[in-house]
């Protein structure tokens, strides 16, 4: 299983991604993601904790969900991020797009 | 569902330099198999590479945006073409060639992907990431070829 959700108990929506975010797997990761915007979830954490990589079609759906999140007026969040994938967002300027945050717990604590 | 991705492996007795082992493996045109594509070809080369970090994480990646490229761009998703890949390797050195069935691409020009315009596309940061993450990439004259090269001292 490569995504781990559930729902914490104050509303927010919790995915932690077991192994990579590729092409292969992004389509499921937006499907939960959607599923969950439409029964009524506002606020999201992406935990990258037990991440090893993502290519950019992973990125590339990330940033298609923080849209869509935005224009329900939702939150996204991620967290969790190794050196490697902080790098990714670096490299891409994505980090100027995301709220990114060191620990999950900091990212809860955060909404 | 596939079958089971096999690759195939030869020594190359007559090689120059550091490149003595090759790896081939043959993937149909289904982004449901890159992963599994990239996790056989990272393990096969994760005994002799001298750089364990190199192969968790740039080839991976590079490989997974050459594969995705191939298989969503270059052959359009067509499940009747595949994608073919072929990887040098040694303890020094990978050279990893991923070849699709398609018409090719012109790779000159691709928009930046970190211009605050495009920052927001869902889509064009594959052959920016390759790049970052390889030490050297060519193309073939078609445009439907890439060589992703890595050496590590």
């Amino acid at each position: 299983m490569a995504f781990n959700v559930r729902k914490q108990p104050g509303g927010v929506v919790v995915i932690e991604v077991d192994g990579q975010l590729i092409v292969g797997n992004r389509q499921e990761l937006k499907q939960q993601v959607l599923d969950a915007l439409e029964g009524g979830a506002r606020k999201f954490l992406i935990d990258f904790t037990r991440t090893g990589y993502i290519d950019s079609s992973g990125l590339g759906v990330l940033v298609s969900l923080s849209k869509k999140i935005r224009e329900e007026g939702g939150d996204l969040r991620l967290a969790g991020l190794n050196e490697d994938l902080k790098t990714l967002f670096e490299l891409t300027k994505l980090d100027t797009l995301f709220a990114i945050t060191e620990s999950a717990s900091e990212a809860l604590a955060a909404f | 569902m596939s079958a089971p991705l096999r690759a195939h492996l030869a020594r190359r007795e007559d090689a120059a330099g550091d490149l003595d082992a090759e790896l081939r493996l043959f993937v149909p045109s289904d982004v449901g198999m890159v992963g599994e594509a990239v996790e056989l070809v990272a393990r096969h080369l994760e005994a002799s590479f001298v750089d364990r970090h190199t192969i968790r994480f740039n080839l991976r990646v590079a490989l997974s945006e050459a594969l995705a490229n191939a298989i969503l761009y270059g052959n359009c998703a067509d499940c009747h073409k595949g994608v073919s890949v072929r990887v040098l390797f040694g303890r020094h050195a990978i050279e990893m060639e991923v070849t699709d069935e398609g018409g090719g691409f012109d790779y000159r020009y691709l928009p930046d992907p970190t211009l605050p315009a495009n920052r927001m596309r869902p889509y064009g940061r594959g052959l920016f990431l390759i790049r970052h993450l390889v030490d050297e990439v060519r193309f073939n004259d078609t445009g439907n070829s890439i060589c992703m090269i890595l050496r590590r001292t």
